[in-house]
């Protein structure tokens, strides 16, 4: 039942990480998760910054459509596809899985950055049975393995199969190319959860929101991208 | 199954963690740090931060405790209290917040709910409604930690709530709050059915069987806790009295003296009883 604070050496580090900011959600806890363990950390939305950036995070909350317009209008969708293709370490959190994939079927169809081939659909507000599916999904819910896919040498090296991990969302993907690494089921409905695909590692819960095991994924994804001198202990 | 968020809820009046009876009557119990970190470290889901008189004095006291809060608790912060406009929710949002809770606001300007949701996403606007059955038997939602008359009645006003883009909603019976006669479980459920998204119950909790009828019969998808787990341990804290301004009645905190009805527990005790109802929680 305790849960105490993971123990991590602190990093001195040139490496710079940039958080995207590109005016929607919450910028505050993925910035300090990952100040915690000592990265060098900036938010920006200056898209000239992107090139010297040693890797890239994607966060956001909120609409699939407003983030493609926003990332439009700051001029940052040529430059993310640019860094992603020079095969630097990139993660993608809730918002910032979705908007790697061909579209979502927000409001239509709305064109994302097409990194991933697939399609981002919304929870239907039945389950299978004809009950009502509570949408947005917002809970603690289990994350497992994609079938036969190994965990090992990924972010999630040090989550056993089945942890729990925070979500909030209402949407999820619908990978179209094997870049599944773990599943989830929400009422019934069985949906990627978490990514890999070479340097893009991206998942639609929270770790910065899920105590001492969300905290292993960013200091592991830190790690395995040479980001840092720190290590979970 | 879907899985049940035990969310401990921190009432606080200036620097302190206070609780009241019906909303009302609050007594200081500690420092809202105390309290949040412990909850942290034993399991609580999510934390709940309601300021309970940012509303009544134009307020907003709760940032700096956001802030501390939020460097050190890596789970979901939802924060309510005084919150009128786009700009106040702005702000305790960069302070560390994930979630906001706006009762009298919305009631006041219900596309107030509308615009914040398409500004934050509607899963960050907790619409946070405060019932008290009337005497024909109707809820009806109250503003201003239930001082105040709306006329509004609960369920119509869920409803309209999540039609202009709430993402989650807590529902608190004022008439139970604080005194441990358990949760309206008939509020509860007629929300909850009302509704597609969560529904947090508050108000009431006597027991961890409570709690769990609250889920089963209430058909909840979350619980707020405050008193059954602040008084199991707040002796814990027990501060030097010298530590907390003026603000609330610290002679209860010393007397160690507990609403009758109340027994307390810990989240440990809460989890063996889900478990053993055999409803889904972590840990």
């Amino acid at each position: 039942m305790q849960i105490s604070q993971p123990d991590f050496k602190m990093a001195n580090t040139d490496k710079k990480i940039l958080i995207v900011d590109y005016k929607l959600g919450n910028l505050f806890s993925v910035n300090q998760a990952l100040t915690n363990f000592g990265l060098n950390v900036k938010i920006t939305s200056d898209a000239g910054e992107l090139e010297s950036a040693d890797a890239l995070v994607l966060p956001g909350v909120g609409a699939f459509g407003d983030a493609m317009n926003n990332l439009e209008t700051l001029k940052l969708i040529h430059p993310i596809i640019d860094f992603v293709n020079a095969g630097k370490p990139f993660l993608g959190i809730c918002l910032g899985l979705q908007l790697l994939f061909t579209e979502s079927e927000e409001f239509g169809h709305t064109k994302g950055l097409g990194l991933i081939k697939g399609s981002v659909k919304r929870f239907l507000n039945f389950n299978k049975d004809g009950d009502t599916r509570k949408v947005p999904q917002i809970s603690w819910n289990r994350i497992y393995k994609t079938d036969g896919r190994s965990w090992d040498n990924t972010p999630l090296a040090q989550i056993k199969d089945g942890e729990f991990m925070y979500f909030v969302h209402s949407f999820y993907v619908v990978p179209e190319e094997p870049v599944g690494l773990s599943q989830t089921k929400y009422d019934g409905q069985i949906y990627t959860s978490s990514i890999l695909k070479n340097n893009i590692f991206a998942c639609q819960f929270h770790p910065e929101k899920s105590a001492f095991e969300g905290l292993k994924i960013y200091s592991k994804w830190a790690e395995m991208n040479n980001l840092n001198s720190s290590c979970y202990l | 199954m879907k899985t049940i968020r035990v969310i401990p809820r921190l009432d606080i009046k200036g620097p302190n963690l206070v609780k009241g009876i019906h909303l009302e009557g609050l007594r200081v119990l500690g420092k809202p740090e105390d309290f949040a970190r412990f909850y942290y470290d034993n399991g609580a889901d999510e934390l709940f931060f309601q300021d309970t008189v940012a509303s009544l004095y134009d307020r907003n006291s709760l940032h700096d405790i956001i802030t501390k809060t939020a460097k050190e608790i890596f789970i979901p912060l939802t924060v309510g209290g005084g919150l009128r406009t786009i700009d106040d929710i702005r702000n305790v949002l960069r302070a560390g917040a994930d979630k906001v809770a706006i009762n009298t606001a919305a009631i006041k300007n219900p596309h107030f709910i509308r615009e914040a949701s398409l500004k934050f996403g509607s899963s960050t606007i907790v619409i946070a409604i405060e019932a008290i059955k009337n005497s024909d038997g109707r809820y009806l939602a109250f503003m201003d930690n239930g001082r105040e008359y709306t006329g509004l009645e609960v369920v119509a006003w869920a409803k309209r709530a999540e039609e202009l883009g709430a993402g989650e909603i807590v529902i608190t019976s004022v008439d139970k709050e604080g005194t441990g006669e358990g949760y309206d479980l008939d509020l509860i459920r007629s929300v909850s059915e009302a509704v597609s998204v969560p529904v947090i119950a508050h108000g009431g909790a006597s027991s961890p069987e409570n709690i769990v009828n609250a889920i089963l019969h209430g058909k909840a998808d979350a619980v707020s806790i405050a008193s059954l787990l602040h008084y199991s341990i707040m002796q814990s804290f027990i501060n030097n009295s010298s530590d907390f301004l003026k603000e609330g009645n610290i002679s209860f905190l010393n007397s160690g003296k507990i609403p009758k009805k109340i027994t307390p527990c810990t989240l440990k005790e809460i989890r063996t009883a889900l478990i053993n109802a055999n409803i889904s929680t972590r840990l």
